[in-house]
């Protein structure tokens, strides 16, 4: 079936099943791989996009539940990595193999979109869904504070 | 350990009709890298264009632990360029890339930094000499006149000139010799934190992994496995899967069964219609209680291998006041890489493309040239970002396959695993049991020590180590670090019956929590506090002592704490370099938080510190996951656990504080990647101890092992 849907801003249709989920149309299908397969069960969120601007487990929705809603991934944030939240991600070197690190950023964006100020327990809630094989934790709870701090600043 | 292991390898390589030697390539890939551009390479690691833009080759594989960033620092910092104005590209599989300390072009056993300390300077410096030299002659002065700064040669009376004006020159000048490399007093990088090289790729999605690859005209492979690992195919329907929509082909290969389609989903769809008739093979006769009472058997029966002996244990023993008696139990566990196994490749008429995360490139080369029966000489691989290693992608079975399903649809393939595809497919850690004994004298000082891990031997299956020889992938951190006038540490080596794999750390992790406990046992049975009974047997002027001493001080250990938490310290050396872990606890019913981590690290001479800083971090995080929960079981051959359900790792809501001290010394670096995994186990149980008085001797930390205590 043909769906159409707003990904990063754009009007995209595609043609395919309907229980396709979002992450392979993502990736096989549009051909933006910014967006990883971690584990098909939304038990990682290495999947992680923003659906109408909800964190969602894109491995998780089927196609036709996003017919007409707006997709936002990874490569939204900013191309030339001047969002605050990868300006921090840089200044604290938090990737190590980085496989998961486009999921942390938008379960992170998604957080500071509705939480200028998150304290460490906001940050538990909004990012244990995420899950880091390399122990990148300490470096995301300080980097998320730091962009936090610069999107204050600049509101 | 480091000779030996080199030695070692070399020699088990021979041995095993040259798995590793036999695929080296014939010379001269990297040297014609270049062909058909305008850049030179003066050396294997340096090439650079006449526009003056500079390439550094690494030649292991970034899977987190910052190569892509430290390899190619120790070039630019003899060279003499800023290594934030140089490309860096992942070497091919080539001979001048070998790993001195492993025998091939393997990524593990935190060797990177070890191997490349001496060489990769030295070809900074080489290369650095030759544009020296073509710019001296170029002047007609004398090189010594010469020095060089952020990419030019800079002369007398104001004289300059680029490395890339100079590298045509240069290039054509013999290599030198003898370079002196700088003293540690004039390093500009080494040793200063310095912003990896691989971040800006990592936070906007354009990094290539493996799964990310795409070839044109490529298609989408699913590959049903046996339930139980090592069964074959007797016979399957695909009539279904072959109706589905964009499914292409359905082939077997020689683990299992292939649906291949213009989509990922598509192929892992039309794979659940599958209908497979398996012979399960032996390892379906396979489950835990099994397992490890093979094992135990074995620790009775089997030939016993000595690792080290100093004195007479067993005299020692007998004379003893007092003898503790114990033994240990580690569980299997899976690597559980965040990036599922996968690899891309392109049979073409006798030629192969692999593309994909692997971190052994030549055991790639080889073992699809002997899986496909074509030359190494004809296969390409080009290695992406890992996401993640830990010593899974050091196995080649998903490349193999990748491979076998191109060459049976006659297309480019990319073969991506499932979650439980990876989970239930693994090289596990093995099972482990020590036996430990000990005595004391009347004062609670050791005065013997019996050691004996009984194991399975991972080198056995990967590398063909003969039977009954030492593996030295097993013997590490088995001789304690503390000064005990008698001491034997014994092997067995025992085949469980289901494949094993290197996992991160890997024999440190089993003999570091027999170790660390079981010296704790000791202080309690001594009366003694734990830390200070380390430290009582440890020589005071040891590097080890150092670090301990620096971690119990900024853990404030022996001061007070809140109500319900307590300490556990673990050391180790390993890897050439020198750990102290404490790290603090409290239990709520069953539910054990680890509040904070003090880690006091001496690795020797440092390339960035920050990642030094990074991979104490991450292996606190991996071994703490595994520590609390983790296990592999297996019912009639089948891997129980199949998603991060089953199989829970560490996430952010369990992530303690952690400090990590960094001694800064000019010694020769260690390894940094993996040490400190191994010590979270046995600091934790120790913590579990001062906390419960129940010593836990069988991993995981999971309530039933508490329960049963």
């Amino acid at each position: 079936m043909a769906i159409t849907f707003t990904l990063n801003g754009k009007p995209v249709t595609v043609d395919t099943e309907a229980d396709t989920p979002l992450l392979w149309v993502l990736r096989d299908e549009v051909g933006l791989t910014g967006t990883k397969f971690g584990c098909g069960a939304a038990l990682c969120g290495a999947c992680t996009v923003h659906l109408d601007g909800a964190p969602t487990r894109s491995c998780q929705t089927p196609i036709s539940s996003v017919a007409g809603k707006k997709v936002a991934t990874i490569e939204s944030l900013s191309h030339d990595n001047t969002h605050p939240l990868q300006k921090a991600w840089i200044a604290h070197d938090v990737p190590q193999c980085g496989y998961c690190q486009s999921g942390q950023l938008m379960s992170a964006a998604a957080l500071l979109a509705g939480n200028p100020n998150p304290s460490d327990s906001d940050i538990d809630d909004a990012m244990s869904g995420n899950i880091c094989r390399c122990g990148t934790y300490t470096r995301i709870r300080a980097a998320i504070k730091d962009a936090a701090a610069e999107m204050r600043a600049k509101a | 350990m480091t000779q030996s292991r080199r030695d070692f390898l070399k020699t088990s390589a021979a041995l095993s009709g040259g798995l590793i030697l036999g695929v080296y390539l014939p010379l001269g890939h990297a040297a014609t890298a270049a062909a058909g551009t305008s850049a030179q390479q003066p050396n294997a690691w340096v090439r650079i264009s006449h526009d003056n833009s500079i390439t550094l080759i690494c030649a292991r594989s970034e899977m987190g632990q910052g190569v892509y960033t430290a390899l190619p620092l120790l070039v630019a910092e003899e060279l003499g360029v800023d290594l934030h104005k140089v490309k860096v590209e992942i070497a091919p599989p080539d001979p001048a890339y070998v790993n001195a300390l492993l025998g091939a072009q393997i990524t593990g056993g935190s060797t990177s930094v070890r191997d490349g300390w001496e060489k990769l300077r030295i070809g900074g410096a080489q290369a650095r000499t030759m544009l020296v030299t073509a710019a001296a002659q170029q002047w007609k002065v004398d090189p010594a006149a010469c020095r060089v700064q952020d990419g030019y040669v800079i002369g007398p009376a104001g004289k300059k000139a680029s490395y890339g004006q100079l590298v045509g020159a240069a290039a054509k000048l013999p290599v030198p010799k003898d370079v002196v490399l700088k003293q540690p007093q004039d390093y500009t990088q080494i040793g200063r934190p310095t912003k990896r090289l691989d971040t800006p790729s990592k936070v906007n999605g354009t990094a290539q992994f493996g799964i990310d690859v795409k070839l044109p005209g490529m298609v989408y492979a699913s590959l049903e496995q046996c339930p139980v690992i090592g069964g074959k195919v007797v016979a399957f329907d695909a009539t279904k899967a072959r109706a589905m929509p964009g499914v292409i082909d359905v082939v077997q290969i020689g683990d299992g069964v292939a649906v291949v389609a213009n989509t990922y989903w598509r192929a892992f769809k039309a794979r659940q219609t599958l209908d497979v008739k398996w012979d399960e093979g032996s390892v379906a006769q396979l489950d835990n209680a099994v397992m490890m009472d093979g094992i135990a058997q074995a620790a009775a029966h089997e030939k016993v291998l000595n690792i080290a002996k100093t004195g007479d244990a067993d005299a020692a023993l007998k004379g003893a006041a007092k003898t503790l008696k114990v033994e240990y139990r580690s569980p299997m566990l899976a690597h559980a890489t965040m990036e599922p196994q996968n690899f891309t490749a392109h049979y073409d008429n006798g030629k192969v493309l692999l593309v994909g995360p692997t971190q052994f490139q030549q055991g790639a080369v080889g073992n699809v040239a002997a899986a496909l029966g074509v030359k190494p000489e004809d296969i390409t691989l080009k290695t992406t970002f890992l996401g993640g290693g830990f010593g899974r992608r050091l196995e080649l079975d998903f490349i193999v396959q990748a491979a076998q399903i191109s060459k049976a649809v006659g297309k480019p393939v990319k073969l991506l695993w499932s979650r439980e595809d990876d989970t239930t497919h693994d090289f596990y850690r093995p099972l482990a049991l020590h036996r430990m004994e000990a005595g004391l004298d009347a004062t609670g000082k050791p005065v013997a020590l019996t050691f004996q891990l009984t194991s399975q031997s991972i080198t056995q299956r990967a590398f063909g180590l003969p039977k009954d020889t030492l593996d030295p992938f097993m013997t590490e951190a088995a001789v304690v670090p503390y000064t005990i006038p008698n001491m034997r540490q014994d092997l067995v080596i025992h085949d469980a019956g289901l494949r094993v794999g290197y996992w991160r750390s890997v024999s440190h992790a089993l003999n570091a929590f027999a170790n660390e406990s079981f010296i704790d046992e000791l202080a309690a049975a001594a009366g003694k506090d734990p830390y200070q009974y380390r430290l009582g047997l440890l020589a005071p002027d040891s590097r080890l002592a150092n670090v301990a001493r620096l971690a119990g001080d900024k853990a404030g250990w022996g001061t007070a704490l809140p109500t319900g938490h307590v300490r556990g310290v673990a050391v180790m050396d390993g890897y050439d370099s020198h750990f102290a872990m404490v790290l603090e606890a409290s239990k709520d019913g069953d539910d054990i938080t680890v509040h904070r981590v003090v880690v006091a690290a001496d690795v020797g001479q440092m390339i960035n510190p920050d990642t030094v800083e990074a991979q104490i971090q991450s292996s606190i995080v991996f071994g703490l996951s595994a520590a609390l929960g983790d296990q592999v079981t297996l019912v009639k051959g089948r891997v129980q656990q199949r998603n991060f359900d089953s199989y829970p790792v560490l996430r952010m809501y369990q992530m303690p504080k952690v400090d990590v001290i960094l001694v800064k010394n000019t010694e020769k670096p260690g390894g940094v990647g993996e040490p400190v995994t191994a010590m979270v186990a046995p600091a934790l149980g120790n913590a579990l101890f001062a906390l419960t008085g129940k010593r836990v001797r069988q991993l995981p930390f999971s309530a039933e092992n508490i329960a049963n205590a």
